[in-house]
């Protein structure tokens, strides 16, 4: 960018980096109140061209992007926590109020300010614009859902509008794209600014809320019918009993797909990695390294990446159920059942997420004001069955539960035992919170509060790069954490050498840990084998399914037969339960451990955890093992 | 008990007392200034037109479309907020 190009990008150096240039922390800030449309416009300036870290010294997840002009300019865009307003009470809202007013070193004040809000619903988000355009920063005020707006026979004038606040005002369809270029010339430096105004210093929400309604009025605000499909759709999945149906038919039928959608493709996977092993052999000379690439890496980590699918179909259900606005009505009906365990509905948004991962949800518990609630939400979290037990079940269902329908074609046994599985470990955290919130937990009630926003189709865009996203972290941890245990594993399955050579699975190193771990393991009908896969499975779960994968390959026995069937040949049905029920139970997740030390300030919580999960975990698997035996 | 509020001879009662499509204008939140401020910011206002929409199974918690949004409020938040009944509709 050079200074001919006049007067018009005068201002717009203000915002945008030099062409091509690394640029330093945020400068724009997309803020609005959540259901705003906020991340699906996020994703539209961004695309691909964005990363999620936390803040330093905290874990607010924060979303950051480059957002890139026509002419080759980078914008760096930062995606703050929704808040309804500016008085900070959550860890979240902190963060957003923090780097609005620059008191956060590490991104520095924003050169302006991207404001979000939801124009069917304009009267009330606008509450939000005053104390953002008090602050001073240069601000664009973004009415999303043009489209619902013109849907639903609502209008206004974005002039007036935009005279009445003294700031530009686009409107804008985010799921659609419409409007978007608006954004971008206001980045650019390319829209005109209207005359500012004497805002008033607004406290109080009610007189907010007065300033809000005067100046709807005075953009001659027409407010959209009301939404029609949401209505309707609300009377059948809020049903006393239809909904409850919907709810339950919701549940099996993501199971049932899991298996019966992910199962040809996990195929095609195993196929893949079973022809490029089959290519790897052929072109290395017999060696300690072509051995070292086909145990450890083809038949180590390639059996957890076949799982890859499985994982991926569940984040399309999750991201569909909460795209579609549909979440959050489960979780209204899930509701009773979290207060009858003492836990309030904001437990319930974390405890849906460690579904995909315990990480993340844990710090998504920094939203619970109430710090012992807090405490119990984090305490329970690992319970929820989350994506690196799939590969888990999966291999253990596969290969001990036989393919038979259960309720016709609508629900078979196999998806019947995973579901049995998700059951298992929501009762053991729903059952551990109400014995945390009778006890050392005890506290009153916060309110529950939980906006119900229209349904919407879920954008393809939005869907993608979850999956993306999901599919970068899945094969990541299968090509570090998984791949280092691996190789350590290999080494170890290779000595002591003798004459040489390297001994017997069975007689190494590895094979030796595994055996003196073995009496303690015996009584819950496992063997040493699988006992090489309690301890590496401690690093993250689903290593086990690569240690198996690797010890069974490496076994001259077993060699031959397959992953699964050679699961089938080497344990009990009695054992395999016992084993899904360890699974279930057990706390094995170096990073679950490492981000509770973090929250908790201190090791007593994560080891209190880790050893009641464990004492969980042993005592289950044997009741299992016992009762099937 | 003559309270001011009392003279309008209309019923008062709580958010708790409306069953789906009852209408009723909030009339205060008897609830701690952070709590009440919360509920405010997502539009329950003194003044404002609340009515009652569709619940979880067994009637809590329940959704109020409110200032144009849908909030779910349990049974234990909306007994804190009163609101004066819009009059029956046979005595008109």
């Amino acid at each position: 960018m050079s200074d001919s190009d006049g007067a018009s990008a005068a201002s717009a150096v203000a915002l945008a980096g030099a062409k091509g240039g690394r640029t330093a922390g945020a400068r724009v800030a997309l803020i609005g109140p959540p259901n705003s449309g906020k991340t699906t416009l996020f994703n539209r300036l961004t695309g691909l061209r964005q990363k999620v870290a936390n803040f330093p010294g905290v874990t607010v997840e924060r979303h950051t992007g480059v957002a890139l002009l026509a002419d080759g300019r980078e914008v760096p865009i930062i995606d703050l926590p929704g808040l309804y307003g500016l008085s900070p009470r959550s860890e979240d809202e902190q963060i957003a109020y923090d780097v609005l007013t620059g008191r956060r070193g590490d991104t520095g004040k924003p050169r302006a300010i991207l404001l979000v809000l939801d124009s069917t619903n304009l009267a009330r988000h606008l509450m939000l614009a005053a104390p953002i355009l008090a602050l001073g920063i240069p601000t664009l005020v973004i009415l999303n859902m043009a489209d619902d707006l013109r849907n639903r026979g609502g209008r206004l004038d974005l002039k007036a509008l935009s005279s009445e606040l003294g700031a530009p005002v686009a409107l804008v369809s985010a799921r659609q794209g419409e409007g978007i270029d608006q954004v971008f010339e206001y980045l650019a430096g390319q829209m005109p600014k209207p005359a500012p105004v004497e805002l008033p210093i607004l406290q109080d929400v009610p007189k907010c809320r007065e300033w809000a309604g005067r100046v709807g009025c005075e953009a001659r605000y027409r407010a959209p019918a009301p939404p029609k499909w949401t209505r309707r759709l609300d009377a059948v999945f809020l049903h006393p009993v239809v909904g409850v149906l919907v709810f339950l038919a919701v549940v099996v039928g993501v199971f049932q797909t899991i298996f019966s959608v992910a199962d040809p493709a996990k195929d095609g996977v195993d196929w893949l990695i079973h022809l490029s092993s089959n290519w790897v052999a052929s072109i290395l000379p017999d060696s300690l390294v072509r051995s070292l690439l086909l145990d450890g890496v083809w038949n180590g980590v390639g059996s957890v990446v076949v799982f890859l699918p499985q994982v991926l179909l569940l984040f399309l259900f999750i991201g569909i159920l909460e795209d579609s606005g549909y979440l959050a009505r489960a979780a209204l009906i899930a509701d009773r059942t979290m207060a009858k365990v003492g836990l309030q509905g904001k437990s319930f948004i974390p405890l849906l997420s460690a579904y995909a991962c315990a990480v993340p949800a844990i710090m998504a518990t920094r939203t619970i004001e109430n710090k012992r609630d807090r405490m119990a939400t984090i305490l329970i979290a690992p319970f929820m069955t989350c994506s690196a037990r799939l590969p888990v079940y999966t291999l253990i269902i596969a290969a001990f539960i036989p393919n038979r329908p259960v309720l016709g074609s609508f629900l078979g046994a196999r998806a019947l035992a995973m579901l049995a599985l998700y059951v298992l470990g929501f009762l053991a955290a729903v059952l551990t919170a109400r014995v945390l919130k009778s006890s050392i937990l005890k506290s009153g009630r916060a309110p529950f509060l939980l906006e119900m926003p229209s349904y919407r189709w879920p954008t393809l865009q939005s869907l993608g790069l979850r999956l993306l996203d999901r599919s970068a972290v899945f094969l990541r941890r299968a090509g570090t954490v998984i791949l280092l245990v691996m190789v350590i594993l290999w080494v170890m399955a290779h000595l002591p050498l003798i004459h040489g050579h390297a001994p017997g699975i069975d007689r190494s190193l590895a094979g030796t840990l595994g055996r003196t771990i073995e009496p303690a393991i015996k009584p819950l009908g496992l063997n040493w084998k699988v006992g090489i896969g309690l301890i590496t499975s401690l690093a993250a779960r689903e290593t086990i399914v690569a240690t198996l994968g690797s010890i069974y390959g490496m076994d001259p026995e077993s060699n031959q037969l397959g992953l699964e069937r050679a699961l089938e040949h080497d344990l009990s049905f009695g054992g395999a339960l016992a084993l899904l029920v360890f699974f279930a139970f057990a706390m094995q997740c170096i990073s679950t451990i490492a981000v509770v030390r973090r929250e908790t300030g201190g090791w007593k919580w994560p080891v209190l955890q880790f050893t009641y999960m464990g004492v969980l975990a042993y005592v289950g698997a044997f009741v299992a093992f016992h009762l099937i035996r | 008990m003559l309270q001011l509020t009392g003279n309008k001879k209309l019923p008062m009662a709580t958010l708790v007392d409306l069953a789906r499509g009852d209408a009723g204008t909030l009339e205060e939140i008897n609830l701690p200034g952070e709590e009440a401020r919360r509920l405010m910011e997502l539009g329950f206002l003194p003044g404002m037109r609340i009515t009652a929409g569709w619940s979880a199974p067994g009637g809590d918690p329940r959704v109020f479309q409110v200032d144009g949004s849908e909030v779910a409020l349990r049974r234990e938040t909306a007994r804190h907020l009163r609101v004066r009944l819009d009059p029956p509709k046979r005595s008109l």
